[in-house]
């Protein structure tokens, strides 16, 4: 057992509810072309994964939700979700791009 | 001279069009290069349109965080007049130095073509030199210019005076929604311009720094590039100040 000193997240940046969305309704507007019926409500959105060193997963996501706020996401026109992709101890952290196996 | 810097960020490409349109309306243009928070004394300062590190993530946004824009922030803090055109316009809003935020056009097209604005107010530090609130005819050419607040927002800025420019059609009646072509993004009430609160800030999606010159189709564009001149050299000058009272129009 190691203790964790990385952290790897997802951001997911979606548009406010709301806000008109041109690329979702682009999406929907395609369906038909499928023969697709019964599917609404699409929004299109972002996702960034990034990886953080840091203690505990508590102060990494504190890290993450400021740069989510600030820099991923304009809080004036969308929200975001924080997602926790895994974690990396120090014994078994990848040379890598730091994504855990 | 009045020296108006025009900020250079990796992927701006109408900074030679801002020099020009600058020279001019009389002023000496001044290159900022976006890795020096050093102003270099000037007067004022326009952000010009491009691509602002490949406008990656949501435009505008990356631009914000260089050393350049903390100096910019500090500039407009001061009350120095700064005038974002179109991807300027972008790096301004994601800045929180003007009010809303441009969306991707409602068409998802990019539109390049002529358009025309008209300004709200000719007593702003911006719309001052324009000749009258008639039509003025200049391009346009983005892929994100939609320009959205929420509805309170918009009543509070439109109740302070901050929209200086709106979409119009050639008799100068404002333009409709998406489905109307004098509107070429789909902005919320038509809104082509914005200014801040305190009345220094300023940014709109068309680009009135190609239309300086005849001999480029139109010159209506002028008019506001030399009120931005006419407000710095005044700011440095110190003589006739403008008072610019937002909400009192």
């Amino acid at each position: 057992m190691s203790t964790a000193t990385a952290f790897r997240y997802a951001v997911n940046v979606t548009p406010k509810n709301g806000i008109l969305d041109p690329q979702g309704r682009a999406v929907e507007g395609s369906l038909p072309h499928l023969g697709v019926t019964g599917v609404s409500a699409i929004r299109v959105g972002r996702r960034v994964e990034l990886t953080v060193d840091a203690p505990s997963e508590a102060a990494a996501r504190t890290l993450v939700e400021r740069l989510a706020g600030e820099l991923l996401s304009n809080p004036l026109i969308e929200t975001f979700a924080i997602e926790l992709l895994g974690e990396l101890s120090a014994a078994t952290s990848p040379a890598g791009d730091g994504v855990p196996a | 001279m009045v020296r108006i810097g025009v900020v250079l960020f990796p992927g701006s490409n109408r900074d030679i069009d801002a020099v020009n349109a600058l020279r001019v309306a009389g002023a000496e243009p001044v290159v900022l290069w976006h890795e020096s928070a050093d102003l270099q004394g000037v007067d004022g300062i326009v952000l010009p349109g491009g691509f602002a590190y490949g406008d990656y993530l949501r435009a505008g946004v990356i631009a914000r965080f260089s050393p350049v824009m903390q100096a910019v922030a500090a500039f407009a803090d001061g009350g120095g007049h700064v005038l974002g055109i179109c991807n300027g316009f972008q790096v301004l809003t994601e800045a929180r130095l003007l009010p809303g935020a441009l969306l991707r056009n409602r068409s998802l097209r990019f539109v390049s073509r002529e358009i025309a604005i008209m300004a709200e107010r000719l007593d702003s530090p911006f719309t001052r030199a324009i000749d009258a609130r008639r039509p003025l005819r200049m391009p346009v050419a983005h892929g994100e210019g939609c320009y959205y607040a929420d509805a309170d927002a918009l009543d509070t800025l439109e109740a302070a005076g901050g929209v200086l420019f709106r979409y119009v059609h050639l008799d100068g009646s404002v333009a409709g929604g998406e489905e109307d072509r004098a509107n070429p993004n789909g902005s919320l009430r038509a809104i082509a311009g914005v200014t801040n609160a305190a009345g220094n800030v300023a940014g709109l999606m068309p680009h009135p720094e190609t239309a300086v010159e005849t001999v480029l189709g139109t010159d209506d564009g002028l008019g506001i590039v030399r009120s931005l001149v006419d407000s710095a050299a005044e700011r440095a000058h110190g003589d006739r100040p403008v008072v610019v009272t937002i909400g009192a129009r």
